[in-house]
């Protein structure tokens, strides 16, 4: 078994308007990494998600995930191991109650009924969602909404989380409760976010994606140092490691 | 024209919830086939838009009026006919439960009337066949206000039979659908109006969306012989109908007038519902003596008798509902007690 | 405009959490609960035009059903009331076209038309009421999941729920465009055709969208064509014994004339 699980070799994608969002991306990511993606607006952060469980189908380049190539054959196993969520769980979230949205992923693995109901009162419980079973997801907070689309991913037991802007939207509260649910996952974690004090909580290695094109890769602290590189894409410094405005230390 | 449980028969309604259970279950079929797993969220959604969509609705000049969006042609032009009708279908269940539209045992005939006329009839034979070839600005405003009318007057001329052979209003057929149909010239106008701005618009900002379901053949498949066999066989048999209904019942101007008010959103000016009250009186006057001829004949008293409608029916009448309140009462006392023993 | 759509919203989330209730009607498998309101509508319907008496105990359904349910009668009868100016409107030309005299009570002549017109009324009642109180003593899921196991096609009632799932979200998304739009529309109430048309088609560009989404979550998550879920109902004995009571009661009612009997045998008792 290969121990680096996703590789991105040259990937290229242009849609078919003929706007090129992705301009030959390589990296790769090793078991039990956690990898902050980010950029601009635009950068091809999403497009570049959107490739990994084999949604879209590059122009160019290859994804590999575990030992697989993603490929026709191999797609139904690679979105069971790579766990997806989505910016807006309400797009996540389609079932008519918390239960069975949990459950849909399971069920859709052909999982025997008792399997199927454990694993969801285990994704439920990792999340401390367990009391919400039967609560419709219209009636749920937007932490609430946010933690039930986690698990049910989690539900699916994927190697690999990637996760599209999971802070945006929630309380302060929310968000940190959120961090500390994330930190205690021992899944590979891709995430792409605009929240940098979230990445340097998270995230050891940082990869900055810039008009299509990996701009940079490196640890975290590294590249949130370089005041130039993050200016030049339309970053900021995360503000915890800006100076204190009011104090100016 | 959303038909009601109280002025259908249970024959009728049976018979409607049978011919809508049957195009339920060909339009899943048909859905299952075509695999295009990407309709299901779609027609979730779309029902949902349409929904939304109503409760939006847009001044008309001049009339002090409002109008909204009905929405069949529009599923049908988006979703085709298969995926339109389901979606429709869910649309109006929704509001025979939450809205108390209508009521159950009218649902199928709501479905019926405002799913199965714009679908399978207006979409195919009107819209499609005008638009298919060259898709341009003027075609689609032709096409989708044409098929928007006749989706509309078919509907309608489908209250009006359902609501004739149940016979639970004292009024009846003749000019009673030229009214009725007029009337629905203006609604059907406007979802006409609507539903083509709302496609250009679509055509004119993200023309790919059209072009997906244009692509979708499902429908231009549909063997034209057999859909105009239908047709006729339809017509045969409504226009059967309408002559026997119109030489029992001679009257029934009313009735249509009073389903007219079943559009809230569309007031008529205030001058020409007077003039269609007047005549309305005039009718009344000019037929002063019918409605239950048969029980005419029979005698009154025996007419009460048979229905039960008695002195002593409504002092038991009473009484059960007296029982009823208390029973409930009681009942809600000790459901109340006990779950605060269990707590 | 926007209070309308409040207010339905309002609705719909009331509605949804008395059906949350934990009563002995609400723990009912939701398959006899739909059974027995489809046979009492049937019931209620067969009566004739002028069916005024022998629609009255009728009443008694609705007042076991909300004693058991613990349901609020002054909302519910307030729900009916907001729909039933329709039809008060078609009936109430029953009496002007029909004037035959069908009952005498001493000097009280009342025509057909009246009492057809009192029969559609009662008809209304029961029977828009009796799928009100459906929908407050079952949840609108549950309701689905019933049909999925009596039968309907999977499509419908995965199009019933996502249906369901969404309103909430589009109806807000409505609100919040007609929110903005109201802002700076200054005095007039409602959007003119023109800027009517641009609110809705951007409306249905974001639900197109959103569609797309939707189906790349599910794609994600293994989805291959068909919706599964794991609802599992249990039609037991006291369901079997709701549906053959309220069935005897059903038949009873619509065989006999139990109000002219009762009436009829007071009278005798009085006099």
């Amino acid at each position: 078994m290969s121990h680096h699980i996703v590789e991105v070799k040259d990937l290229a994608f242009t849609y078919p308007d003929r706007t090129p969002a992705l301009q030959g991306i390589s990296f790769r990511i090793h078991h039990g990494e956690s990898v902050a993606i980010v950029g601009a607006n635009g950068a091809g952060k999403s497009t570049l998600l959107l490739h990994l469980n084999g949604y879209l189908t590059p122009t160019g380049g290859q994804v590999r995930i575990g030992d697989y190539p993603l490929t026709r054959e191999t797609l139904r196993e690679v979105r069971r191991t790579v766990g997806m969520v989505f910016q807006d769980p309400d797009d996540q979230l389609f079932m008519s109650t918390v239960f069975d949205d949990v459950a849909f992923g399971p069920l859709n693995l052909d999982l025997p009924v008792d399997e199927v109901t454990a694993r969801v009162d285990k994704a439920l419980a990792t999340v401390g969602l367990s009391h919400l079973k039967e609560r419709p997801p219209h009636r749920l907070s937007s932490g609430q909404k946010r933690r039930v689309a986690i698990a049910s991913v989690l539900s699916m037991a994927p190697d690999i989380l990637v996760m599209d802007e999971p802070s945006s939207g929630l309380d302060p509260r929310a968000r940190r409760q959120l961090i500390e649910l994330l930190r205690s996952f021992h899944h590979t974690k891709i995430i792409a976010t605009h929240d940098l004090d979230m990445v340097v909580d998270l995230c050891e290695r940082t990869i900055v994606m810039h008009e299509g094109r990996v701009k940079a890769d490196g640890p975290t602290m590294a590249i949130f140092g370089d005041a130039e590189l993050l200016e030049s894409c339309c970053l900021e410094k995360p503000l915890r490691m800006q100076g204190c405005p009011l104090c100016n230390k | 024209m959303h038909m009601a449980d109280a002025l259908l028969s249970p024959a009728v309604g049976g018979i409607m919830w049978a011919a809508t259970g049957t195009t339920i279950i060909y339009c899943s079929k048909k859905i299952k086939h075509s695999l295009d797993d990407r309709k299901i969220p779609l027609m979730g959604v779309m029902g949902a838009f349409i929904f939304a969509a109503q409760m939006i609705n847009f001044a008309i000049p001049a009339t002090g009026s409002s109008g909204h969006l009905g929405g069949g042609l529009l599923l049908a032009i988006l979703l085709g006919p298969s995926a339109a009708f389901l979606t429709l279908a869910s649309v109006l269940t929704v509001q025979a439960l939450f809205f108390a539209d209508g009521g159950l045992l009218a649902l199928g005939c709501n479905i019926f009337n405002l799913g199965f006329a714009p679908c399978f009839i207006a979409y195919p034979l009107i819209y499609q066949r005008i638009t298919r070839r060259r898709l341009t600005a003027g075609r689609l405003l032709l096409g989708t206000m044409a098929a928007a009318l006749v989706g509309l007057q078919l509907g309608s001329l489908g209250v009006v039979i359902q609501t004739n052979i149940s016979g639970m209003l004292s009024l009846s057929f003749s000019s009673f659908l030229l009214l009725m149909q007029a009337i629905h010239l203006p609604i059907g106008i406007i979802e006409g109006l609507v539903t083509a701005g709302v496609v250009s618009f679509l055509w004119r900002t993200r023309p790919e969306i059209l072009d997906r379901t244009g692509a979708d053949q499902d429908l231009a498949k549909l063997p034209l012989r057999n859909v105009l066999i239908g047709l006729g066989v339809a017509a045969i048999l409504t226009g059967g109908l309408l002559s026997w209904f119109a030489s029992e019942n001679p009257d029934g101007l009313e009735w249509s007038l009073l389903k007219a008010t079943d559009q809230p959103e569309l007031h008529l000016p205030a001058t020409a519902g007077k003039t269609r009250l007047e005549k309305l009186q005039e009718q009344t006057a000019l037929l002063p003596d019918y409605g239950f001829r048969q029980e005419n004949q029979t005698g009154t008293e025996l007419a009460a008798a048979k229905t039960g409608t008695t002195v002593a029916g409504l002092v038991g009448g009473a009484i059960v509902l007296l029982f009823g309140l208390l029973l409930g009462t009681i009942l809600k006392k000790v459901g109340r007690h006990r779950g605060q023993q269990n707590r | 405009m926007a209070s309308k759509i409040d207010k339905v919203f309002y609705d719909i989330g009331r509605l949804e959490i008395l059906a949350e209730q934990n009563s002995p009607i609400h723990r009912l498998d939701p398959r006899a609960k739909l059974l027995v309101t489809i046979f009492f509508v049937l019931a209620v319907v067969s009566y004739g035009k002028y069916a005024i008496a022998d629609l009255l105990p009728f009443f008694l359904y609705p007042a076991i059903i909300i004693g058991l349910a613990n349901l609020p009668v002054g909302y519910l009868l307030k729900k009916l009331l907001i729909v039933s100016p329709f039809v008060l409107f078609i009936g109430i030309f029953n009496p002007f076209i029909d004037r035959e005299i069908m009952v005498q009570f001493g000097p009280l002549a009342i025509s057909g038309g009246w009492v057809s017109f009192a029969s559609l009324l009662l008809r209304f009642s029961l029977t828009v009421g009796a799928a009100l109180l459906l929908i407050a003593i079952t949840s609108f899921p549950a309701v689905c999941g019933a049909l999925d196991k009596m039968g309907a096609p999977r499509i419908l009632t995965v199009q019933l729920l996502m249906l369901y799932r969404y309103l909430f979200v589009l109806v807000e998304e409505g609100i919040r465009m007609i929110r903005a739009h109201a802002l700076r529309s200054f005095s007039r109430r409602r959007p003119r055709y023109r800027i009517y048309l641009q609110l809705l088609g951007n409306l249905l560009l974001r639900t197109i969208d959103r569609a797309q989404r939707i189906h790349l979550a599910m794609l994600s998550r293994a989805f291959s064509g068909e919706i599964k879920t794991v609802r599992q109902f249990n039609f037991g004995r006291s369901e079997l014994l709701f549906l053959l009571l309220a069935t005897g009661a059903l038949i009873t009612l619509r065989t006999t004339h139990l109000t002219d009997l009762l009436g009829r045998l007071l009278l005798e008792i009085s006099q």
